[in-house]
């Protein structure tokens, strides 16, 4: 409790009381990581029911462009990679610019990565490969989207997280929410080898 | 306090050792992860498999993947006080496997009629 009324930093007294709180924190953001993943879960059963509906249209060999594909599925790697260097740059040495120059290498690599996606986005659209074109582009439009999507509102997360860092410093409270950012960050690299796997790469198998 | 300061430069501490095995966990988990990914994209470019066993390798790859994940990056073990997080991810699959597949079946039995 007083870790929510008191937002002002470096006064967490009682630090038991603290870490606790901090558990029934995470635990409380796995259920909304864990009702995220059946949104994802059902978008893919939808691409699985639509996967052959092409109607004549661009299907996914000509969607697919595997080399951008692998360069996003690196981007994306390491941008989780990072995230785990600036949890662990926080967990073991409490040093502000460390874990935020850990930050910036994830926030960066994320950026390429939508950048990446965004261009593929285009190609789409210039091959005449829109959502309204067929079924299979509408699930394949809704799903790479909703996965996009996510990792823009982590990028919107982590330049939160960077300002509170350098306002307030490595405090219990920033750190409990770095962790549960770190939970939504590997989770949507999760979502993803589902995604270059189910919809590309088995998409022109 | 300046041995403390010596050891702790000379990565003798048992912090250090703790930190330096839980860093070396991370990067077997991205070897893994980077092993597994290059090998479905192998499996696909190459053209070695034949071509009615690549979707189930990319199935098997893509799951142990997966599995690798969130042992590595999420921490879920079988351990205790994680019994938790790991009854509430096993609950969410079986829901989900529930819908998916449920999805997948009646539309393609559906498709199949039509």
């Amino acid at each position: 409790m007083s870790q929510e009324t008191n937002v002002h930093p470096g006064m967490n007294l009682g630090y038991t009381d603290g870490e606790r709180e901090a558990e029934v924190k995470v635990f409380g953001f796995w259920v909304f990581v864990m009702s995220d993943l059946v949104t994802f879960g059902l978008v893919f059963a939808i691409f699985g029911t639509m996967a052959g509906a092409t109607a004549g249209g661009p299907g996914p060999e000509d969607v697919t462009d595997l080399k951008s594909i692998a360069l996003q599925t690196a981007l994306l790697l390491g941008s989780s990679f990072g995230f785990s260097w600036a949890s662990l740059s926080m967990k073991y040495h409490d040093q502000r610019w460390r874990t935020l120059g850990w930050l910036a290498v994830a926030a960066t690599s994320a950026l390429s990565f939508l950048i990446v996606e965004a261009i593929d986005f285009r190609d789409w659209y210039h091959m005449g490969a829109v959502p309204q074109r067929s079924g299979y582009l509408s699930a394949l439009w809704a799903l790479v989207g909703l996965h996009g999507l996510h990792v823009a509102g982590g990028l919107v997360w982590m330049a939160a997280m960077t300002g509170q860092i350098l306002r307030y410093g490595l405090t219990d409270q920033i750190k409990s929410r770095v962790t549960r950012m770190g939970l939504y960050w590997h989770f949507l690299d999760i979502v993803w080898i589902g995604i270059f796997s189910m919809v590309f790469l088995a998409g022109v198998a | 306090m300046k041995l403390d300061d010596l050891k702790t430069r000379l990565m003798l501490d048992s912090r250090n050792e703790e930190e330096r095995a839980e860093r070396r966990f991370y990067f077997i988990g991205l070897i893994l992860s980077v092993l597994l990914t290059v090998a479905s994209f192998a499996s696909v470019m190459t053209g070695l498999l034949p071509r009615a066993w690549i979707f189930p390798t990319l199935v098997i790859l893509a799951l142990t993947q997966i599995v690798v994940h969130l042992r590595v990056f999420l921490h879920i073990d079988l351990s205790r006080q994680k019994r938790e997080d790991l009854q509430l991810l096993l609950f969410t699959i079986l829901l989900l496997s529930i819908m998916a597949f449920g999805t997948l079946w009646i539309m393609a039995s559906l498709s199949v009629r039509m």
